[in-house]
């Protein structure tokens, strides 16, 4: 029996499977800030475990907060002479394009960023041998000052790495915990400050994942658990925790990453290859793109200003566009939704906790579509319409001139178009049809604005899962094993040395295939894809180039023909123009081992046979859609059967989300018991 | 003007928004150059068919074009109107400083957009070219004193006629740069972006319509206005008066002055350039273009929330003497117009600050730095390292200046040293944090940095610096103190020496093992120093941003 286990900031959601008998069960606890391990036993004892449970997997957003909340180690950092403010220098950027306010606090002082004398050219030539006994006092000073943890990041130790090992090892020698991050461990590619960042947040997030991992792992011990323990990563796949403790910046974005994987298997199962998964909270709206059944991957995420990781991640797009965003009328007469959030505390004025600004929350409720003796999550018992409608009336209706139902519309129209362009960022943007892709929302929210998103962007459909709000933990249980790894190559494809480098990308592979084989969980095969980053000579970014080999017998069987020929592939998939005849470099080489993980039937989450439409209905309410009253049809949406039919305009209840299906488009439970909602 | 409803108007804002940012985009990663691929020193927007007024400009272009890219489209139609003409699938393009401001490297693809055989809007792109021939690599000749003498100037030619490219002129192009190769990449980029711009606009007509789109512009516009007008009138009622120097234009070594006359009076600002320095022979000059498109940029900066586009300029008068330092004519050279603008946008923070002391921003680093070295490899090709760098913003009331930032005209991220080593034969010796250089404050300002390089060349390396504050250092406010000055120096057999023109240098030659170290100014001090809480001040020796020495002279902080 596999668990996962997703903690968010109020409720830790679990969802377990038996792989033999493709039986689940789902938990919702309460979750504990600060203690995230409370809710997380709590979650496995509701469920009867964790004796006897075989795999746990988890996805976590401790580092995440550590990294938001600014709560990581106090970090030393040891680095080339001449170098040490290379994190607070950043790439000499500033928080935003207009308006000069606003400064930047590195995450280790300066005084504890110490300078040792040596050096290595950008050809790797070692100029300065580094002394061994200079970073050990560097080390002994740091400690001193009361550092935690320790990066090491040298200058071009991505050509070279003789000098930063030889440091390492130096301060291994006498650390006195494990918390050592060096930057041709973490990150062995070009660019100073990104490889940094990265170290440094690594180091700097050491100690707290690892206190919290071993936290979990001595509660699990004592309560009988003897099975794997497993880390949900950024890129969508999943780790050892000892991988974890070392590369515990590879978890920044792990929470929302097993909602994206969850949302990618709902999307390929239910026939939707193409998908823009949506994550409505409170204070963000979260998109991501799922293509040919493949979640997209970013090289690189700015958590905060200055504050970046290099490190493969599924891209998630945020705006500040959710269910708290407050609405206003600005001094120029237009209607804004957000940034600004109520939050949880006060909230939406609905909400009776002294909230007095409308949110995007109080106009759903207005017009009907959420259900005031309802509220999702069962904190509240009901939600105040009428607070809410007066708040709209006098903060935006007044000054637009609009009466309330029609400024409540107007701030759902509003924060819709928002949406659609966070949607648009990623689809149109890059070049895709929004034809040919579902829309497909997690969490509560989402699904109350997926048929606006429709008709806003012309998605081709919109996809609810039947079970939103445990989507992220049902994303842990099936997520595959994943480990990546890069290197900065810099070639020339015209003298390319095909031998060497196949020698380099077989020895790549088999070391990402030993971290995933070490891992122990089951998996059906082990998958290998290589990746170069290239582009025309005298170009500075560069493209993705995937190269279609794999390694058999010892050898990839890469040529300068077939990377010329993925390289033009790729570049005129981006950019409309080649430009034939111009000399190609290859930049970078990626490298991902992925153990994919036995199938989980999602059909096991179908509804059971014997439910009928009539059983299912709810009656009708008064719904508000474009400018006026309609009687929407209620449903209970978890009683719908296979196969039923509901014609907008209609409302779908469930205990974790609430459904809008719109005049004009149609909802029907596919074979798994997911809601397509598409046009008439 | 038909009636648009509120709701509607902010969707299309979005999506209008979103095709000039998505051009920007594309040229980034399509460019050769890093001045575009890496400094963003590019920009894109819709303009308007009669007036050349901008409509809509990306978020992320650099600021100065937002303002002078108008001029440019200007151009453009008073060119078809004395005869060139116009149908679809034509493409301008052309360079020229006094018809569209900035510099000869920045080229402006100017192309209609049709709808049913009637020009509906005007599409751009301008961006920042590598090389365009004159007397020295990357055209920032400090000693120019015609255009002639900085590079090739082209005035507004079809590239592109009914669809068909000019091979000629392309020809002409490529004979006229060290680095042909490179300009090419970068306008098929920036033909990239025109392209998937005008996919954009037009499947964005189809959905909604022509007349909704002009509505939707001069609502904008109007709103523009309306915030800009009630920003004006948060403002005094009165005459406001700043004046900042610029060391010398290169050539003659005298200061400048830039000197302005703000007054608010009934919601309207005008800004009076009258007193200031009359046109220089060095390549210090703008044009009027440059100087509108520059107080543009420093009153977005003032008043963030204002949206960009020309409505912003309604309720703003300028006065700018033709043939002056700020009105310069052909063939004034302007190659280093940035060090105007942003002495100039110095001015204008100065002024606003003395209106309103408690929204007042501190001058920040003032200087673009603009560092050339360059010499020839081993087998005969020639290399040139052209950068610009980093320094301090100003103390302001939210916080202390930040450090090390990109200047008020640009959003540049800076190559990273390892890029420009893998790419040149040069060392970076030092690249770190200035301490003592940014003003003392209650707020100080943010402190500038230290670039120091060795040359790895085995033949000679020739250096030419174009920067400014080397004499008059940025400004404090409200009792801060100023920031350090700029300085620059080279290794020589002898020892270290430094530019006689403060900042401004070209022909200096450097061997292996020697080296160049550039020192940049940080920004001014917000508040009286005195005021600074003793906990920052020790926080600030701690670190070594302040030291012990400068705490007791400028805090009067002992510990």
């Amino acid at each position: 029996m596999i668990v996962g286990v997703d903690v968010g900031g109020t409720f830790t959601d679990l969802f377990l499977c038996d792989p033999g008998t493709q039986r689940f069960r789902t938990a919702k606890v309460p979750s504990n800030r600060g203690d995230e391990a409370v809710g997380f036993m709590n979650g496995l004892r509701a469920l009867g475990g964790p004796a006897g449970f075989e795999a746990i997997v988890h996805g976590t957003t401790v580092g995440t907060n550590a990294l938001l909340e600014r709560k990581g180690a106090k970090l030393g950092v040891i680095t080339t002479q001449g170098f040490r403010d290379v994190l607070e220098m950043r790439r000499r950027d500033r928080r935003h394009t207009w308006g000069l306010w606003g400064d930047f606090t590195p995450i280790a002082d300066r005084d504890l960023r110490a300078e040792v004398a040596e050096r290595t050219l950008a050809d790797g030539t070692v100029r300065t041998t580094v002394d061994a006994a200079a970073v050990q006092a560097a080390a002994r000073d740091l400690l001193a000052r009361g550092a935690e943890a320790c990066a090491i990041v040298f200058i071009n130790s991505y050509a070279n790495p003789a000098n930063e090992r030889a440091a390492a090892a130096a301060v291994r020698a006498m650390w006195p915990n494990p918390h050592v991050s060096v930057s041709s461990e973490i990150l062995p590619e070009i660019r100073e400050f990104e490889r940094a960042s990265t170290t440094a947040l690594n180091a700097y997030l050491q100690p707290v994942v690892a206190g919290y991992l071993g936290k979990l792992e001595a509660a699990l011990g004592d309560a009988g658990f003897g099975g794997r323990f497993h880390i949900v990563q950024s890129n969508g796949g999943i780790m050892s925790t000892a991988t974890a403790r070392g590369v515990p910046v590879r978890t920044a974005l792990s929470g929302p990453a097993a909602g994206v994987i969850a949302a990618a298997a709902i999307a390929r199962a239910a026939g939707f290859d193409n998908a823009i998964t949506c994550d409505l909270g409170g204070t963000s709206f979260d998109v991501s793109l799922v293509t040919g059944g493949r979640m997209a991957l970013a090289a690189q995420a700015t958590i905060d200003f200055g504050i970046v990781i290099r490190s493969p991640m599924i891209e998630i797009t945020t705006i500040g566009a959710g269910g708290g965003s407050i609405a206003h009328v600005d001094r120029g007469g237009l209607l804004q939704v957000g940034p600004e959030s109520a939050g949880s505390r006060p909230g939406p004025v609905c909400y009776g906790q002294g909230g007095t600004r409308p949110t995007l929350t109080d106009a759903n409720l207005v017009l009907g579509r959420i259900n005031a003796e309802r509220p999702i999550g069962g904190a509240l018992s009901r939600l105040d319409t009428e607070g809410a409608k007066a708040a709209i009336a006098a903060h935006v209706g007044a000054p637009l001139g609009l009466d309330a139902m029609a400024a409540a519309e107007a701030i759902v129209r509003v924060a819709n178009a928002r949406m659609a362009g966070a949607i648009r960022l990623v689809s149109i943007e890059r070049g895709h049809d929004p034809q040919r892709f579902a829309a497909l929302p997690f969490g509560g929210g989402g699904a109350l604005h997926v048929g606006a998103l429709i008709k806003e962007v012309g998605l081709g459909a919109a996809l609810v899962p039947r079970f939103p709000g445990v989507t992220s933990a049902l994303g842990c249980v099936i997520a595959d094993v994943r480990h990546d790894q890069v290197r900065t190559l810099n070639l020339s494809l015209d003298t390319l040395d095909t031998a060497a480098l196949d020698a380099r990308m077989v020895a790549e592979a088999t070391a990402a295939r030993a971290v995933v084989e070490a891992a122990g969980l089951p998996v059906s095969r082990i998958e290998i894809r290589f990746e170069l980053d290239m582009h025309y000579a005298g170009q500075t970014h560069t493209v993705g180039v995937p190269l279609p080999l794999h390694v058999m017998g010892g050898t990839t069987g890469v040529s300068r023909a077939i990377i010329l020929s993925a390289f033009e592939a790729a570049y005129a998939q981006a950019f409309s123009r080649l430009l034939p005849g111009l000399p190609v470099r290859i930049v970078t080489l990626r490298t991902a081992a992925i153990g994919v993980r036995p199938d989980f039937d999602l059909a096991a989450l179908a509804p059971p046979a014997g439910a009928t439409v009539e059983g299912a209905a709810r009656g009708a309410r008064q719904v508000w859609f474009d400018g006026a009253w309609h009687a929407a049809t209620v449903w209970s949406r978890l009683d719908l059967p296979v196969g039923a039919r509901i014609h907008g305009p209609a409302i779908l209840e469930q205990p974790d989300a609430t459904v809008v299906v719109d005049p004009g488009l149609v909802a029907r439970v596919d074979g798994l018991g997911n809601l397509v909602i598409e046009r008439e | 003007m038909s009636a648009l409803d509120a709701v509607t108007l902010a969707v299309l804002k979005g999506r209008l928004e979103q095709v000039a940012d998505e051009m920007d985009a594309t040229l980034y990663r399509s460019a050769f150059n890093p001045i575009i691929a890496e400094a963003r020193d590019a920009c894109h927007g819709l303009y308007h068919a009669e007036t050349g007024a901008t409509l809509v400009q990306g978020t992320k272009g650099l600021p100065i074009f937002v303002g002078a890219m108008s001029f440019a489209v200007q151009a453009v139609i008073r060119r078809v109107q004395a005869g060139a003409g116009l149908e679809p699938g034509d493409t301008f393009l052309f360079n020229d400083p006094y018809e569209g401001g900035t510099h000869l490297n920045d080229f402006r693809l100017v192309r209609p957009l049709f709808r049913e055989g009637r020009l509906f809007c005007w599409l751009a792109s301008v961006g920042h070219w590598l090389d365009i021939g004159g007397n020295v690599p990357g055209n920032y000749n400090p000693r120019a004193t015609e255009s002639h003498q900085e590079g090739v100037r082209i005035p507004p030619v079809k590239l592109i006629r009914a669809g068909v490219m000019q091979q000629d002129i392309l020809d002409i192009l490529a004979a006229n740069s060290r680095v042909p190769q490179s300009n090419w990449g970068d306008l098929n980029g920036q033909l990239n972006a025109l392209d998937l711009g005008e996919r954009r606009l037009h499947a964005l007509l189809d959905e909604h319509g022509e007349a909704k789109l002009h509505a939707a512009f001069d609502l904008l516009a109007d709103r523009a206005a309306a915030l800009m007008e009630a920003e004006i009138r948060t403002l005094p009622e009165g005459a406001h008066v700043f004046e900042d120097y610029l060391d010398n234009d290169g050539v003659t070594d005298e200061r400048l002055t830039i000197a302005l006359d703000m007054t608010v009076a009934d919601g309207v600002l005008t800004l009076d350039f009258s007193r200031s320095s009359g046109a220089c022979l060095g390549p210090i000059n703008i044009s009027e273009a440059t100087t509108v498109a520059a107080c543009y940029v420093a009153l977005k900066h003032a008043f963030p929330d204002v949206p960009a586009n020309a409505g912003v300029l309604r309720p703003t008068r300028f006065v700018i003497p033709d043939g002056s330092l700020l009105g310069a004519r052909a063939p004034r050279p302007v190659a280093g117009y940035t060090e105007t603008i942003l002495r100039l946008i110095g001015v204008i923070l100065g002024a606003l600050g003395r209106a309103v002391p408690a929204r007042a921003t501190a001058a920040p680093f003032g200087t673009i730095n603009a560092l050339s070295l360059s010499g020839q490899r081993g087998d005969g090709t020639r290399w040139v390292m052209f950068s610009f760098f980093g320094g301090g913003l100003g103390g302001n009331p939210e916080s202390d200046g930040l450090h090390h930032a990109n200047n008020p005209i640009s959003t540049a991220t800076i190559p990273p040293a390892e890029i420009l080593e893998a790419a040149y034969p040069v060392m970076f010796t030092q690249w770190a944090l200035r301490p003592d250089s940014g003003g003392p404050g209650l707020h100080r300002g943010g402190v500038g940095a230290v670039y120091e390089i060795e040359a790895l060349s085995p033949g000679v390396t020739e250096v030419a610096l174009l920067g400014e504050r080397g004499r008059y250092a940025p400004f404090g406010v409200n009792g801060g103190g100023d920031a350090a000055l700029n300085r620059f120096a080279w290794q020589t057999d002898a020892g270290w020496e430094s530019p006689p023109m403060a900042s401004k240098v070209v022909g200096v030659k450097i061997s292996a093992g020697q080296r160049v170290r550039l020192e940049s100014p940080g920004g001014g001090g917000w508040g009286d120093p005195m005021q600074r809480p003793r906990e920052l001040i020790a926080r600030d020796i701690r670190l070594g941003h302040v030291s012990p020495a400068a705490a007791m002279r400028d805090y009067g902080y002992a510990p």
